[in-house]
Formats: structure tokens, C-alpha cells, sequence
């Protein structure tokens, strides 16, 4: 079952609120996307657990309906208001 | 929790430095994803050790649980999670791969 991209970026707004989210639907199908996710919240975080904070958000999605979420993370750079 | 699934990985990584969780394995990978992660680590020339997750309903189970990880691959270093595709893939663009290899004292033929 496939997923559109703004039902994605809400759920991960919903665990990260001050997130930048950027959402490509790289087949075209709602089942392989990349996703961009930029925080203030993800300083200081490895990456993994930055990656778990947004799998959390989509809670079970990925790797199941949600076939492939190609996923980069990232804080703002300095100088970027959040 | 300790179940036999988390004590056969838990032995997994601790005896093998670099330990890949795959879909196929090193010389048949069967996704994209986990083709990509060998690559990498065959550009690197570094040693490691696969398990196919496709052979074993359990283990394919019990690695997401383990890791709180959703997908394979999954790259373990010296018993450390260090990421899925995405991450290595990152951690490769940046050279930061090689320099965790490095810090952690595990050999690798940088074929740069």
C-alpha cells in the first residue's frame, strides 16, 4: 500500500515539529521516496539515532507499506534560523 | 531481552569486526540496497562478513528489533550499529568510513 508524500512529511512533523522536510517521489508509484529532513532537535545526535527518531515517526511504515525511504538528515547550518 | 536470535548476533558482531546484515550475500546481493553497502566495502578492501537475512525469517526479524533498525543492510563495526545504506553511503562521500575503520584499528586498502 503506498503512501503520499504529504502524509509523510505530517507524521514527521508530528515528531519533529521545528523540521524542514523535503519529499521526492523518486518512481513516481507513493512507495519510493527520498526524504530530507532538517532539525535543530538532531544536533548533537548520531546520525543513527537521528534516522530512528524519523523511522519512529513513521511507526512501522518503513519497510513495510512504505517499501523504500531513502533518508538524509541533517541540522541547519549555523547562521540558518531553525 | 535476551532471546537466541539477539545472543547468535550479539556473537555475530563481537567475533567479527565488520559484519553486514544482507539481503543475498557478497558475491549475490538480491536488493539494490544491500549491493551498494558490499561495494563500498569492497572498494575499501576491507574484510568483513555477511548474513542473509532472506535465508532466515528470524534473524530477518530479530536484526530490526535488535538494531531498532526498520531495513537491511545493516552495517556493524567492532559490535557498534554504524547505519543502514543511507548512512554508509554518507559515511563513505565523506571519508568518514575510512577514518572510523582507521580508529577502530581494522584494515582496510583505501583504493583511492
Amino acid at each position: 500500500m503506498a503512501m503520499s508524500a504529504n502524509e509523510i512529511e505530517s507524521l514527521i512533523r508530528g515528531a519533529v515539529p521545528d523540521a524542514r522536510v523535503t519529499i521526492e517521489d523518486l518512481a513516481g508509484d507513493g512507495d519510493h521516496y527520498a526524504a530530507t529532513v532538517v532539525s535543530e532537535s538532531f544536533r548533537g545526535l548520531s546520525r543513527v539515532r537521528q534516522h530512528q527518531i524519523v523511522y519512529a515517526a513513521l511507526s512501522g511504515r518503513v519497510g513495510g507499506e512504505l517499501h523504500a525511504l531513502a533518508l538524509q538528515t541533517s541540522v541547519p547550518e549555523s547562521g540558518t534560523p531553525a | 531481552m535476551s532471546t537466541p536470535v539477539f545472543e547468535r548476533i550479539q556473537t555475530d558482531i563481537t567475533e567479527n569486526p565488520v559484519f553486514l546484515y544482507m539481503k543475498g550475500n557478497a558475491m549475490f546481493p538480491q536488493c539494490g540496497f544491500s549491493a551498494r553497502v558490499v561495494q563500498i566495502l569492497s572498494h575499501l578492501g576491507v574484510l568483513f562478513k555477511t548474513a542473509n537475512v532472506l535465508e532466515d525469517p528470524e534473524l530477518r526479524e530479530g536484526i530490526k528489533q535488535f538494531s531498532n533498525w526498520p531495513t537491511v543492510p545493516q552495517l556493524y563495526i567492532k559490535g557498534e550499529f554504524v547505519g543502514g545504506c543511507d548512512i554508509v553511503t554518507e559515511m563513505f562521500q565523506s571519508g568518514e568510513l575510512a577514518s572510523t575503520l582507521t580508529e577502530k584499528g581494522i584494515p582496510y586498502e583505501a583504493a583511492t
